[in-house]
């Protein structure tokens, strides 16, 4: 379905939209926004996502707090974050009015349901008067008003739904408009609620009758003035999926077990915003990979570990609070010396915080967080397309060094959504696992000269029965010591090896303005914010640089050359200043932080503002 | 093709560690009588691993020349749960006390049990915090004076098997450091029996606890105080074998032998195990040791493989390539 011939709506060809999909948290907007997404990313788009929700499943009705928003923006370019401030607004409710209209941009488009503007919802949302009829709305954005309530019941008569069933489908009327409005076909979200809904025909029927119902509304009340355009992206070449962080960090799980040739447990606990990873996990159960749902997060942890040392791929996921109950086993996991991933999608803290808004505050809890002398690598994953591969990176680090590693993601990384490139299985990297072989003097803590890593000695292996533990090792033989001289060493030794992990990294690459004596260093979920700033920056400047550290700890042994070329290091951090105080007390380099923490990732634009304001007060 | 058992002596499973409890802990005891079950389970002794949590019990798989895990406070039976998920074939072993297994542990512990996860868990029980230098523990009768409580414990003491019962464990049982044939059989016979299988071992801490359990197991009176729990046998003990235990509707009562009920640890109904478990405090009837309960059903790692392997005929094996072609997805030129 696209635009009917004798539709005489003018069509306007823009380069890239930002659409807000906002209403209550039971009105459907994630799915909703989701479904636009996927269609979208189907037509070539380049796009990416910004779900904002609260923590609540179905916060009362009506309520400013219990707004669910979700953001997409698509493009006919390779963008990098899902845009600062709507173009399009649809407010389902005057309380997603209310803590929407702000951001939509002036003369953007604003789609409301009239239905939902009753006085009883006017005063849930703290209106005195109706919005709608202040006669500014209009001056300052193209107020489109329609009643989706009444749309939806009408569409559905006949079905022998109650009220309130039937007004559920009314987010299909608001997709069925927006559809309309950018010429998108009405096939895919068919054929998924089909899928949704196989066993509920009449609620099947219901959401296709809105869905088209929506569609014809715009089509034959010529509700916008022009349709809009966005072309398809010119990405680079090859074949592209939209995925959301967390699918991709699966995903990436699953290619690591098949690079690495070990199979893998995924033991988890459930925690918001991790738990989609373990959702994921659990459907690639014919790939070789295990799922377990632990009776609670240390025992997450600890059963990936136990199944590490039985010879697979242990790996656990959580968020911040999840990862302060797995530090003791983390430290065991440092003694022993076997390979164990743990994905930390991060979220704001501390303490429950706010668990569906994304913060970067981990960061020095995953490089220390630790009793005692205990390294271990972290590296953090940019984008949600990037979580793949840095899970994949992850597991290369645990299996080559024997080691725990931290994966950081975060809420924003995990829920955003845009299109991945899905590599060819050659462009990946091999790892090859052996485990340790049966031999006539086997000494479990005898190490590989080059990686300092001890054998991975599994049981069943005849001949190979030894003992670990987290008492402290004898170097080699790794019988229990208390020897202090060679609890000396191998603490050193415990650090030589992690810190020489950076010799496997690839070296860093500089971006941006070659004479730019201002370098942006990022890590983790701020690339496309830099991405964006940087892009602004060509127009106005400044001149800037950018380096984005996929391996965050131990720190890239040529980041200080590379940040000694410039004379300014901002470092934009969703936190108050973490790797900022790493570069400062390991390579005596006075980088300063951008900092933010309001749950929110930069914007582009609102980082280049905070940039020319930091490189002005210099 | 098959391959005959391996054959051992229980030296095989002597390590060459020195081995480090006090001079007549009950742990040398029970570390005599598990190395002697080990040699003969005819098990490859590369198959067998002995998980640890902290405390005197757990360093044990130091001193046993298996695959040995010393793990930290509380978490053996989750780690023992990722080993068996791991890899079902291996003969999974916890090795745990009463601080361990019941305090720090006991969410562990429960859900192992209530998952069926195929492993014995033997679970030493001194009543007492010996590594810690003598607090009372989740055991310690109420009253008694330790660094810790020295006006005496307030602290009412967990029942070690009615929590395992309660937790839906398959095989439950009790048996006693010093009376190592005992020990040898019961150990057996949770390692035969599939599925979770906790052991509750009576064992003396002579720093800090000595003669916790003096009034059942000294050897002159333990005859008289003593029952052993034996499946298709009658609840008999005594001297004399003279007494006998019968179940009323609401209590257990003492009667002559040839009156006593027959013991059958298969029973579905968990009624009378709870009810001979709670017999484990100062009581005018006998302390039952030996099997309370063995019932089969379903095991999680053999579950949670055989759900796989369905799922993957289904399915088809995955692959790297099958990974990247999923999904819908479009081109670029």
């Amino acid at each position: 379905m696209t635009k009917p011939q004798n539709d005489p709506t003018p069509v306007q060809e823009v380069d890239e939209v930002v659409i807000r999909f906002a209403g209550d948290s039971g009105d459907g907007m994630q799915l909703t926004g989701k479904q636009f997404t996927d269609t979208t990313a189907l037509f070539g788009n380049d796009l990416a996502t910004y779900p904002d929700y609260p923590a609540e499943i179905r916060a009362p009705a009506g309520t400013l707090f219990g707004v669910s928003g979700f953001q997409v923006r698509l493009s006919n370019r390779d963008i990098h974050t899902p845009g600062d401030r709507p173009d399009v607004l649809v407010a389902m409710n005057p309380a997603a009015l209310k803590t929407n209209l702000a951001d939509l941009k002036e003369g953007g488009l604003l789609i409301v349901n009239t239905g939902n503007f009753t006085p009883r919802e006017l005063e849930k949302a703290k209106y005195d008067s109706n919005p709608l009829e202040d006669p500014e709305l209009a001056e300052h954005y193209q107020v489109v008003p329609v009643d989706l309530n009444d749309i939806t019941l009408r569409a559905v008569e006949g079905l022998g739904l109650s009220n309130k069933e039937a007004l559920r489908s009314k987010n299909m009327v608001a997709l069925g408009m927006l559809y309309h409005a950018y010429g998108r076909p009405l096939d895919h979200t068919e054929e998924w609620l089909r899928g949704k809904f196989a066993k509920k025909p009449k609620v099947l029927e219901a959401n296709l009758r809105a869905l088209r119902a929506g569609w014809d509304v715009a089509a034959n009340q010529e509700l916008f003035k022009v349709h809009y355009r966005v072309a398809p992206a010119k990405l680079p070449p090859g074949t592209y999926r939209n995925l959301m962080g967390n699918q991709a960090l699966a995903m990436g799980l699953v290619a690591a077990r098949h690079l690495s040739g070990l199979e893998l447990l995924y033991a988890s606990y459930p925690i918001t915003p991790a738990s989609d990873v373990l959702h994921n996990l659990a459907r690639y159960k014919n790939h070789g990979v295990l799922t377990f749902q632990a009776e609670d997060e240390i025992a997450a942890v600890t059963a990936a570990l136990g199944a590490s040392y039985a010879g697979r791929l242990g790996v656990t996921g959580t968020s911040g609070p999840g990862l302060a109950l797995k530090t003791e086993a983390l430290g065991l996991a440092v003694m022993v010396e076997l390979p164990l991933l743990v994905v930390d999608v991060q979220r704001a803290g501390p303490s429950t915080g706010m668990p569906t808004k994304t913060e970067q505050s981990d960061l020095l809890f995953a490089v220390f967080g630790r009793n005692a002398e205990a390294p271990l690598p972290v590296v953090a994953a940019a984008s949600p397309s990037d979580c793949f591969h840095a899970a994949i990176e992850a597991a290369r680090i645990a299996v080559t060094y024997m080691t725990p590693v931290l994966l950081l993601s975060d809420a924003y990384l995990g829920n955003g959504a845009e299109p991945f490139r899905v590599p060819e299985a050659a462009e990946l990297p091999t790892f090859p696992v052996r485990h340790a072989q049966p031999s006539g003097d086997f000494q479990p803590y005898l190490r590989d000269p080059e990686t300092l890593a001890r054998p991975w000695a599994v049981p069943g292996t005849p001949g190979l029965e030894h003992r670990i533990g987290g008492l402290e090792k004898e170097d080699g033989s790794g019988n229990v010591s208390y020897d202090p001289v060679n609890h000396e060493k191998m603490v050193a030794l415990r650090e030589s090896k992690v810190r020489g992990i950076a010799r496997s990294y690839r070296p860093l690459e500089v971006e941006g303005d070659p004479d730019a004596d201002t370098v942006v260093l990022g890590w983790g979920s701020t690339w496309g914010a830099i991405k964006g700033a940087l892009k602004r920056a060509e127009d106005g400047g400044p001149k800037l640089a950018h380096v984005h550290l996929r391996n965050v700890w131990p720190l890239p042994d040529d980041l200080g050359e590379v940040l000694g070329r410039f004379r300014n290091v901002l470092v934009p951090e969703l936190n108050h200043g973490h790797l900022a105080r790493l570069v400062r007390s390991e390579l005596l380099i006075d980088a300063r932080p951008i900092t933010k923490v309001q749950g929110r990732p930069f914007g582009a634009e609102e980082l280049l503002d905070r940039i020319r304001t930091e490189l002005a007060a210099s | 093709m098959t391959t005959a058992a391996p054959q051992y002596k229980k030296k095989d499973f002597v390590s060459d560690q020195e081995v480090r409890w006090c001079p007549g802990c009950g742990d040398y005891a029970i570390l005599n009588g598990v190395q002697q079950v080990f040699a003969e389970l005819g098990v490859p002794k590369e198959n067998l691993v002995v998980v640890s949590g902290i405390g005197c019990s757990s360093r044990f798989p130091y001193y046993v020349d298996t695959f040995g895990f010393h793990t930290i406070h509380g978490r053996a039976p989750a780690v023992a749960t990722g080993v068996k998920l791991a890899n079902p074939e291996l003969d999974v072993w916890v090795v745990t006390g009463d601080g361990d297994a019941l305090s720090i542990g006991g969410n562990h512990l429960i859900h192992a049990a209530r998952r069926n996860v195929d492993m014995v868990v033997l679970l030493f029980n001194n009543r007492i915090y010996g590594l810690t230098k003598g607090q009372y523990s989740p055991t310690t009768p109420p009253g008694k004076v330790t660094p810790s409580s020295p006006f005496g414990s307030v602290d009412a003491p967990f029942h070690p098997l009615t929590l395992a019962l309660g937790a839906g464990a398959g095989f439950v049982a009790r048996t006693v450091d010093t009376q190592i044939k005992h020990l040898r059989e019961v150990v057996r016979a949770a390692h035969d029996h599939p599925g979770f299988a906790l052991v509750e071992i009576l064992q003396n801490c002579v720093i800090f606890n000595d003669g916790a359990f003096a009034d059942y197991t000294g050897k002159e009176i333990r005859d008289d105080r003593q029952v052993d729990l034996r499946p298709g046998q009658p609840l008999v003990f005594g001297k004399e074998h003279d007494k006998g235990l019968r179940f009323t509707p609401h209590s257990i009562e003492v009667v002559a032998a040839d009156e006593a009920d027959v013991w059958d640890p298969a029973d579905p109904n968990a009624t009378k195990a709870f009810r001979l478990a709670l017999c484990d405090e100062p009581h005018e009837l006998p302390l039952p040791i030996g099997v309370f309960r063995a019932v089969e059903r379903p095991c999680l790692a053999r579950e949670v493989h055989e759900q796989a392997r369905r799922v993957t005929e289904q399915l088809g094996a995955g692959t790297l390539q099958s990974l990247l072609d999923s999904g819908d997805r479009w081109e670029v030129a």
